[in-house]
């Protein structure tokens, strides 16, 4: 269960962050997820109720996921192209000279708090 | 909406391990050990190749194993009885895949100032592995011909971060629809600079090949 492994790193980053910022419970942890990050948004947050549920800091707290799209840059014609539909060869000059621009992510964006 | 703070992190979740990874390569290299993070799906034939190259390689260099599983110790044992090496067993916990800081757990239960190489094998997945940063110095995977040659295409990931992909079991390639050419053609669109190796792990073909990568490897690391 490849989800569950990130989800004990991001608790892990989240308590150190709470630990830092003095916070004693965590309202929201807010995501930016890229499309070709390989990590399904369901099992992320899935895994994310069965294991943060089981720390206080953590209680009730929600696992917001923000979508990056995959964007991918041409070297051959310089023009940038969405990933997920066209795949490694660019849709405008047929170049398979290309690589990922952003889409990759998984990322802790913010915390949120509410007193 | 009152009293709502926002605490801005824009940490990628990956960035402790990566940076636990490239510490842990430092200290491989001071030490002059070379860890190779070996990785491929359950039932490729990751144990029979080792034992394989170990006993090529045994009488050369200094070699110790790390068996990562889920669960038992029927690979580390398997290795110690078919080559004499020092091997040990990392558990996992249930987690599919080894971060640095589990290796380097494991590397401190190894005798590392007698051994040359030692050799990761991960868990059998195609997925979580490749993405956690082992502070391997190489990583090598074994795909099997009845997996498929299609495989570089749907983990793109695996094939693109190893160095070598060992292909075994090619003794069965008559029975199986599975097109070495296209494979290499799709590891390379994948990775370009990978190297291919196919191997039969049963009978020992090719493996000298393999044997003869890591050790060339193992010089170059400890000039």
């Amino acid at each position: 269960m490849h989800e569950l492994g990130i989800v004990f790193y991001i608790i892990r980053d989240v308590k150190k962050a709470a630990q830092e910022h003095g916070v004693e419970h965590v309202s929201a942890v807010v995501m930016n997820i890229g499309e070709v990050s390989t990590i399904v948004p369901e099992y992320l947050t899935d895994c994310w109720r069965w294991a943060a549920d089981k720390e206080e800091l953590l209680r009730g707290c929600e696992l917001k996921i923000e979508p990056i799209p995959a964007v991918t840059h041409c070297d051959g014609c310089g023009k940038e192209y969405p990933t997920v539909a066209h795949g490694k060869i660019c849709p405008h000059c047929g170049s398979e000279k290309t690589w990922l621009l952003r889409g990759n992510e998984v990322e802790i964006k913010e915390l949120i708090i509410e007193n | 909406m009152e009293n709502v703070k926002i605490i801005e992190i824009k940490k990628s979740v990956f960035e402790n391990n990566d940076r636990a990874a490239d510490e842990l390569r430092g200290e491989l290299k001071t030490k002059g050990v070379f860890l190779l993070n070996l990785m491929s799906s359950p039932g490729s034939g990751k144990t029979t190749t080792l034992i394989q190259t170990i006993n090529r390689l045994k009488d050369k260099i200094r070699i110790a194993v790390m068996e990562a599983d889920i669960d038992s110790d029927v690979d580390a044992i398997k290795i110690k009885e078919a080559t004499g090496v020092e091997s040990i067993q990392l558990h996992t916990g249930g987690m599919c895949h080894l971060d640095a800081e589990m290796t380097e757990q494991g590397l401190n239960n190894v005798s590392m100032e007698q051994a040359d190489l030692v050799i990761l094998e991960n868990v059998g997945n195609l997925v979580c592995p490749a993405e956690f940063d082992t502070g391997a110095v190489k990583n090598a995977m074994i795909l099997s011909v009845p997996e498929g040659h299609d495989k570089p295409l749907k983990y793109p990931l695996m094939f693109s971060i190893c160095d070598v992909v060992v292909i075994n079991k090619i003794d069965v390639l008559p029975y199986f629809d599975f097109d070495m050419e296209k494979c290499k053609e799709y590891i390379h669109m994948r990775n370009p600079k990978a190297t291919v190796i196919p191997i039969c792990a049963k009978t020992g073909e090719g493996v000298e090949v393999f044997a003869e990568w890591l050790l060339n490897e193992v010089s170059e690391w400890k000039r």
